[in-house]
């Protein structure tokens, strides 16, 4: 896959959507792209993060330990992004990450992802919509458990 | 040792100086008589006339009788032996001549190299004794004395001795009596003349000495100030570390600064003072001849002397200089020698020094008879004492640990034990035997010590573990033929003249029954064992894996390693390992290398074709050519460094990036943009030579798989092959040496362990490549039964100067290791894990109280805690024991060691 390949992948990822493609041949140059088997963790609940994932290709399960044994909590997909949590804001992984086929991901380091944030604003809204959909869709499961409990 | 050179010169040399001095007497009338022929041929066979005078002129009566002019009278010193033809008497003469300076040049050769040889031989002997000297320095001298000072004195300062001791004898009394036959000739001529020309003397005699005693004493000075100098370079070089820690190189500076000058000053006033006796010298020595004219051409006016007599004087002064100059000049350098030997012998006698026989005393090491017994020791260092009434008794098997706070001298204590210090009173007995008279052999085989820094030898780290094996010669040197036997005698005998060490260090010096074992194998798994004990066995594999084996020697573990190699290529193919290894195939590229590996497709053996420097290399580059690569390159290279300045010539200076990704460093960064500029100007073909190879090394460092920048598409993968091929078959004689293929079925010598069984690449961008591939290395050697082949790897470490390639918790665990291994009656530790980890710590405290379960342990701990489970603790305050008994008991008494455990 050479770069250039790469920089097209990258373009039609929202989160990168409108970053100048100069910036972005920079991005898929130092971003390391990272295989897993299917299988293999991405990252493991509990432990120390020091990067995020872009998905570019595959399906990885997102599973939390819970007092009840492991619980799949969703399925992500290409284009999704994974791992931001924990360097965001300093907290162990907050989720396991499971490959659930072979995975294709880019792998941004925590500094590379503070640098990009900064620099380009466009790029911390569609974070800021990504992570407001989150807490969004946490709230409706939340209360669908409670009221199930209920 | 001798206290003047002239005593260690006639002690060690008489016969030989006697024999110089013969020789250079037997030389002399060779060398007169050859002197004398060019005159008989001028006067005998050239001249029309000679006369009686012309003959006394030349100081010689040579008896010559004036003759008709073609029948000459062969004559030697005076007696006419034959009456022949002139040119029959010049070819005699002419082939005299010759044949004496043939004489005369072999005298000066043999007199040389027997001289030579002396001096060497004399100076080898000084040498000897002085180190020898320093093996039995009390050990709390070597806190005091710098390395940096008493390497110059063994070695360059004595070097100019072994010139003198050579012409100690010959010269004075060569010189001397070349001087004295001189003077005789001028007072035969005339008394007052001859009065006159040694008038000078005793004013020079007396004088030039005096002056001489003061330029010595600043060369004295001269000379300490030097070994200053030298162990001050010595410290600055051991603390390099403390200097740029605090930042003091400007400090340094200065005193370095301050320690030239002073020898500057020192020089300066040698110089003035050395150059007047010089100015002195030559004044007198033209003093003489004022002498001469004077007085001399007033007795001929009277007509007492005849003006051919002061002539002749005249001619015969002038012979008297040179000796006289040699004289002097010897005298300056004996005073010299005198000074420098006297000054380094002062040096190498501190007080305390060790007995000769009780370091190297060879005797059989009996084991100890009984328990280890104190009876008031009393231990002062420096005039204060550091132990007093020191009392114990240790059972054999008794484990002893020793507390205290950092003034309990507990560390001398059991140094005191181990028989590494000499106590000022009191006794110390092994057994029935007493230790200040035990030779070191007997305590270094029965007591193991391991101190709290242990400073290792530059050697491998097998040579260091069996380091105390290695006490005395167990078989003769291992030789191969008769030259080599020869060789052996030779080098021996040699040693023997000089009295230096007549054991043979290339002898087998292994001691397998110290070890308890029979032969090399059972020898490495007793290392090993003694590695397990000191927790080091797996540093050792660790250091085995990235170490390198030499299939020549041992290719018996080549082949195992190969086996290695096909089973993880077998476990490869496993659905969690499936592309984590690209392996090497010398028909396929491989996209995980880079280009210049690819294209070697080896492990470079020394700086030839070094992977960094590739380009610069004529053969790769004549290689490219052969290929029609260059072309591509160039382009290639083109491409990339636009890439490069394109995506980084925004970016800080201080970006990251550059240190990780770029293939251009910052500092080129502006030349690539020049370049660029020019190339869009004019176009590649119009480049420079070394513009070219600015762009065509860039693809070099090139991996598709990690930079994916798309320009190695396959067919260019496929010219690169071609070149791989061209690379290797076209390879020429002399760089055969330079680079190891690499083939599947062959072990490389130059690739690391670890690298010969993964055979490959690891690939990138695949996640926890790494640590599965390195568990799955680890497995693979665990089944073959393979971990010893590594460990023996790791025992050929080299672990550098005092073992700085070591962590120095490594070189704890080597000394410990050491200890272990020649299993000695008692093992003696003090603070010996200090520099460790806490898990090291309690696993080694362990590991060795089991293997010393039936021997002495005396361990001095750097924390009272550990101290737990001893048999008997003894508790140690101001250079006394203050409290003795079990952990518990002393515990429970709340006194001085609850307080030590509770302050930890």
């Amino acid at each position: 896959m050479s770069l250039q390949q790469d920089v097209e992948l990258m373009r039609n990822i929202p989160l990168f959507a409108k970053i100048e493609p100069s910036k972005l041949k920079l991005l898929a140059f130092t971003a390391e792209r990272l295989t897993f088997g299917q299988g293999d963790l991405v990252c493991k609940q509990g432990d120390e993060g020091d990067s995020a994932y872009i998905i570019i290709d595959g399906e990885a399960d997102v599973i939390v330990d819970t007092a009840n044994g492991e619980v799949t909590v969703a399925t992500l997909k290409k284009n999704d992004f994974l791992g931001e949590t924990a360097i965001l804001c300093d907290v162990p992984r907050t989720a396991t990450v499971k490959a659930k086929s072979d995975l294709e991901t880019l792998m941004i380091s925590k500094d590379l992802f503070f640098q990009l944030v900064g620099q380009f604003p466009s790029m911390s809204i569609e974070i800021m919509r990504e992570l407001a959909r989150r807490v969004e869709r946490t709230t409706v499961q939340l209360r669908e458990a409670v009221s199930q409990q209920a | 040792m001798e206290r003047s050179i002239y005593k260690f010169v006639f002690r060690y040399s008489k016969r030989e100086q006697v024999f110089i001095l013969l020789f250079t007497v037997l030389s002399l009338p060779f060398y007169y008589v050859s002197l004398d022929i060019p005159k008989l041929i001028v006067n005998n066979v050239l001249s029309d006339q000679v006369t009686e005078a012309d003959a006394s002129v030349a100081g010689l009566d040579l008896g010559m009788v004036a003759t008709d002019q073609d029948v000459r009278s062969f004559s030697l010193f005076g007696y006419d032996l034959l009456d022949m033809e002139r040119l029959t008497l010049l070819a005699i003469y002419c082939g005299m001549f010759l044949l004496l300076v043939l004489i005369n040049g072999g005298f000066k050769y043999f007199i040389n190299v027997y001289k030579g040889l002396l001096g060497e031989r004399m100076l080898r002997r000084l040498r000897y004794q002085l180190f020898s000297r320093i093996m039995r320095f009390p050990l709390p001298h070597f806190r005091r004395v710098s390395s940096g000072e008493l390497i110059p004195m063994v070695t360059q300062e004595v070097e100019p001795l072994g010139g003198f001791i050579g012409d100690a004898l010959a010269l004075p009394f060569y010189q001397g009596g070349l001087l004295i036959t001189a003077l005789i000739f001028i007072f035969m001529q005339d008394f007052w003349m001859g009065l006159a020309s040694i008038s000078l003397y005793p004013m020079q005699g007396w004088l030039i000495p005096k002056l001489q005693r003061t330029v010595n004493l600043l060369g004295k000075e001269r000379v300490k100030e030097v070994r200053k100098v030298s162990e001050r370079i010595a410290e600055t070089v051991q603390s390099a570390e403390e200097m740029h820690a605090n930042g003091m190189a400007r400090w340094e500076l200065a005193e370095f600064t301050s320690r030239m000058g002073r020898i500057f000053e020192i020089r300066y006033a040698i110089y003035n003072k050395k150059f007047f006796i010089k100015f002195l010298n030559n004044f007198l020595a033209q003093l003489t001849p004022f002498f001469f004219f004077a007085i001399g051409g007033y007795f001929v006016i009277q007509g007492s002397l005849s003006l051919g007599g002061l002539v002749a004087v005249l001619a015969a002064y002038k012979d008297l200089q040179p000796p006289w100059k040699e004289l002097l000049n010897h005298y300056q350098i004996r005073e010299d020698s005198k000074i420098k030997y006297e000054q380094v012998v002062a040096q190498f006698a501190p007080t305390g020094m060790r007995e000769d026989e009780i370091v190297v005393g060879e005797v059989v090491p009996e084991p100890f008879n009984g328990a280890l017994t104190t009876s008031n020791l009393r231990y002062d260092e420096d005039g204060e004492v550091l132990i007093d009434g020191f009392n114990v008794e240790i059972e054999p098997g008794q484990h002893i640990a020793l507390v205290g706070g950092p003034t309990s001298s507990k560390d001398r204590a059991v140094m005191l034990l181990a028989h590494l210090l000499d106590p000022n009173s009191g006794k110390l007995r092994y057994g029935d035997a007493e230790a200040q008279a035990m030779p070191e052999v007997v305590t270094g085989t029965q007591i193991g010590f391991v101190g709290p820094s242990t400073s290792l030898f530059s050697a491998s780290l097998m040579d260091n573990v069996i380091y105390g094996l290695r006490q005395a010669p167990k078989g003769p040197r291992d030789y191969s033929d008769d030259a080599a036997r020869k060789k052996m005698e030779r080098e021996l005998g040699e040693s023997a003249k000089t009295a230096n060490s007549a054991d043979d260090v290339l002898a087998d010096w292994i001691d397998l029954e110290r070890a308890g074992v029979e032969n090399r194998e059972e020898l490495i798994e007793a290392v090993r064992r003694g590695l397990a004990v000191a927790d080091m066995e797996d540093d050792v594999y660790q250091l085995g894996l990235r170490g390198r084996l030499d299939p020549e020697t041992r290719p018996e573990a080549a082949k195992r390693l190969l086996e290695a190699r096909s089973l993880l290529e077998s476990r490869l193919l496993e659905d969690s390992y499936r592309g984590l290894v690209e392996p090497f195939d010398r028909d396929a590229y491989n996209t995980n290398a880079t280009v210049g590996e690819n294209l070697l497709f080896g492990t470079p053996v020394g700086d030839d074709f070094d992977l960094d420097r590739l380009p610069e290399n004529e053969y790769v580059m004549s290689v490219l050519a052969k290929v029609d690569l260059v072309d591509e390159f160039l382009s290639i290279g083109h491409e990339v460094a636009q890439t490069m300045v394109e995506l980084f010539a925004d970016l800080p200076p201080d970006h990251e990036y550059f240190g990780q990704f770029s293939f251009i460093s910052l500092d080129d960064l502006p030349e690539f943009q020049t370049l660029l500029r020019k190339v869009e100007r004019d176009g590649l073909e119009e480049l420079e030579e070394n513009e070219r190879l600015m762009f065509m090394a860039l693809p070099f460092k090139m991996a598709p798989a990690r930079h994916r920048l798309g320009l190695i598409d396959n067919a260019m993968q496929d010219r690169l092959l071609e070149a791989r091929r061209a690379f290797a078959e076209d390879l020429p004689e002399s760089l055969k040496g330079s680079v190891e293929f690499f083939d599947h079925d062959l072990y490389n010598t130059a690739s690391s362990l670890q690298d010969n069984i993964l055979f490959g690449k690891l690939a990138y961008g695949r996640a926890q490549a790494q640590a599965k591939i390195g568990d799955l290395i680890s497995d693979v050697i665990e089944n073959l039964g393979l971990r010893i082949v590594v460990v023996e790897v790791g025992l050929d470490f080299e672990v550098g100067i005092g073992g700085a390639r070591l962590s120095s918790a490594q070189r704890q665990k080597t000394a410990i290791a050491r200890a272990v291994l020649k299993r000695p009656q008692m093992i003696v530790l003090s603070e010996a894990t200090a520099a460790l980890d806490g898990s090291a710590q309690t696993t080694i405290l362990k590991n060795i109280r089991e293997e010393f379960s039936d021997r002495t342990v005396i361990w001095a701990m750097h924390r009272p805690s550990q101290a737990k489970n001893f048999d008997e603790v003894l508790v140690m305050a101001d250079g006394k024991i203050v409290e003795k008994g079990t952990y518990d008991e002393l515990v429970e008494k709340k006194a001085v060691l609850a307080d030590l455990i509770g302050a930890e």
